[in-house]
């Protein structure tokens, strides 16, 4: 937050007009020069909180892909059940770092394999919330008109019904285990990335380039997929980057509901919280270590989300 | 003003008369249909076909759908499938419970979101700033239900200083006239009920004002920030007008407008996290009849509630937008 900015350079609020195919908005594409992505990225690359985002989401994401070969058990597995007593769950020792849990699942494993699944949810979710939201706003921002109505009615029909009830709602259609919950969350967030997109584009569409474009003789279907599209999915990755910080505490929610389905022992952090609700006053840490891994992880992307959007805002650049 | 309270209110009942579309197809898209959902494990095929003809699933669709709509407009939302009581009535006795509770969260989340943004924001840059964005950052990404247990763990379990369930203690006798407990308890003089009653929500509201308090301080550091190096606040500073002057009239009035939106945002924000909350804290409120709802697959409850809610949702979106007009008095011509 205390970065300074490098020296005032001209607000560039349009990247140059991309190449047909869309793919200019890579941050490191030589031929941008000084595009808003590379000055964005070399922004980020000076902000402390950027960095500590970065660093977490790292971490993270090689604990998830690491998990069958970091965690020292395998993900079912019960290695301390004949250690557990109603009244007594062994705590840390040598042999398990972090203690066992009422199943006498080692609680390090248990941990690391819920981080692959909170990757798997947090991503795919996002991936078909940004996919699903991209095509519904291509549509209203593209065409306008009575299909922009009609779609955007539509839109804010789903944006009437609280979140997570939407999510239940969903989750409850699609049936009791995670892939429900992937469709939940990536559905719940169709309406945002579709508004976001839409009101990007129709801000796009006023610009010279795209007038430009128009021109020069292109149709309107080229200027809106290669020209228009690309130069408004900006503040849709912001989203994208922060709906994954959402995704991870929202599976944790309905896990938490008990939406998840599936078996008590697997690894999920938010069902490692419900677990832990009946034995909170005798192993408080069951219920403490998911709860810090679900929060730090959320953490990590929002720090990541935010500086991106922040870097990526010339308001704020102006500011300071 | 009149004029827009009356568009908004009809703009509404589109949006409610598709709500109502899509949850009654919802519940025909539930895997088996209404009436295995009805049924639950006793779903035999002679009792499927039962119920079946018994509701009237058998008809075709868009006469179950005028059925159903005909049986909204009377109030009649169904019955639910573990109490046997009618979903309304269900909604009616929980709702000032919620209500109470997010009163409470909306309070502590503004006064004290408000305060913190605007402290922040008059020392731009200072470490009581960049403490107040990270903990609003933080505030944000502990999940509801995880900070609901740790003050629980703490305050209730351990420390014992608040209670840890429920919204009175079993040994007050409290008359009720609102059902809004702490009111009640004002109201008839019972003091000692009022207390209790404070003391029940002092928990459960902090859990749920967090995500709220983050956002809400954050817009309010954020828009001052940008009020306060703006040329009418220098123009105000400029013609001398006393500090404090300039800061109620002129900085707070322009700052908190993008404020008043956010907080009219929250509203769902606060009615998800209350069916974690509620169920954290054994709260006996919507939230956490809708949470046993889902677990035990209470499909009329879900239905009827979704239904309610977004009413209640849409009903209080429309209470900020025309608050709008009393904060800005430039958005009043419209």
């Amino acid at each position: 937050m205390t970065a300074t900015p490098p020296p005032a350079e001209p607000v560039v609020d349009a990247a140059p007009p991309p190449e047909p195919g869309g793919s200019d908005t890579r941050p490191g594409s030589k031929r941008d020069g000084q595009s808003l992505w590379r000055q964005a990225f070399r922004r980020m690359r000076t902000s402390p909180i950027a960095i500590l985002g970065a660093v977490i989401v790292l971490a993270f994401v090689l604990v998830a892909l690491l998990a069958p070969w970091l965690a020292p058990y395998p993900a079912q597995a019960t290695p301390g059940r004949d250690l557990i007593r109603p009244t007594m769950i062994p705590g840390p020792s040598a042999e398990f770092p972090l203690g066992l849990d009422r199943f006498g699942s080692d609680v390090l494993s248990q941990l690391i394999w819920g981080a692959r699944a909170s990757l798997v949810i947090g991503v795919v979710s996002t991936l078909l919330g940004l996919a699903g939201g991209v095509a519904v706003g291509l549509l209203a921002g593209a065409f306008g008109g009575w299909v922009d109505t009609a779609v955007m009615r539509f839109v804010d029909l789903m944006l009437a019904i609280p979140s997570l009830l939407l999510a239940v709602s969903i989750a409850a259609i699609a049936g009791q285990n995670n892939t429900s919950i992937i469709i939940a969350i990536g559905v719940v967030q169709i309406p945002i990335f579709a508004r976001l997109l839409r009101g990007s584009m129709l801000a796009q569409r006023k610009e010279d380039y795209v007038l430009a474009a128009r021109s020069l003789g292109l149709t309107r279907g080229t200027v809106t997929m290669s020209h228009v599209l690309p130069n408004s999915l900006g503040p849709v990755i912001v989203q994208a980057t922060l709906v994954l910080a959402t995704a991870v505490i929202e599976a944790a929610a309905l896990s938490f509901l008990g939406l998840g389905g599936g078996r008590p022992t697997e690894a999920e952090w938010g069902r490692m919280l419900t677990g832990a609700q009946a034995e909170l006053s005798i192993a408080p840490r069951l219920a403490l270590l998911p709860g810090l891994c679900i929060s730090i992880t959320a953490l990590g992307f929002t720090l990541l989300g935010e500086s991106l959007r922040e870097a990526l805002d010339p308001r704020m650049r102006r500011r300071r | 003003m009149l004029r827009l309270i009356l568009r908004r209110l009809a703009l509404l009942v589109p949006t409610l008369f598709g709500l109502s579309v899509l949850l009654f197809l919802w519940v025909r898209a539930l895997p088996g249909g209404p009436a295995a959902a009805l049924l639950g494990e006793r779903a035999t095929p002679e009792a499927v076909a039962e119920i079946n003809r018994l509701y009237g699933f058998d008809r075709p669709l868009h006469e179950q759908y005028v059925r159903y709509l005909g049986q909204l407009l009377q109030g009649n939302f169904g019955t639910s499938l573990t109490t046997r009581r009618p979903v309304m009535e269900e909604f009616t006795n929980r709702f000032p419970a919620t209500v109470e509770l997010t009163i409470w969260a909306i309070l502590i989340a503004v006064v004290v979101g408000i305060a913190l943004g605007y402290v922040a924001a008059r020392r731009h840059g200072s470490l009581v700033d960049n403490a107040a964005v990270v903990a609003s950052l933080v505030g944000v990404t502990v999940p509801v239900f995880f900070l609901a247990f740790i003050l629980k763990f703490v305050f209730a379990v351990r420390l014992g200083w608040f209670p840890s369930t429920g919204r009175q203690s079993n040994d007050i006798d409290a008359t009720h006239y609102t059902n809004l407990y702490v009111l009640d308890g004002i109201l008839t003089g019972e003091w000692d009920a009022a207390w209790d009653a404070v003391l029940h929500l002092v928990l459960p509201a902090l859990a749920l004002a967090s995500i709220p308090l983050a956002i809400i301080a954050r817009m309010t550091r954020s828009s001052v920030i940008e009020v306060q190096s703006s040329d009418y606040v220098r123009t105000a500073v400029a013609k001398g007008l006393r500090p404090p002057r300039v800061r109620n009239r002129v900085l707070l009035r322009n700052a908190l407008l993008p404020v008043a939106t956010t907080i009219g945002l929250q509203v769902g924000l606060l009615l998800s996290g209350a069916v974690l909350t509620e169920t954290v804290f054994s709260y006996p409120g919507i939230g956490g009849f809708l949470a046993t709802a889902i677990s035990s697959a209470d499909y009329p409850v879900l239905q009827g509630f979704i239904l309610l809610i977004a009413l209640v949702y849409a009903l209080v979106n429309l209470a900020v937008d025309i608050s709008y007009g009393i904060i800005d008095p430039r958005l009043r011509t419209r």
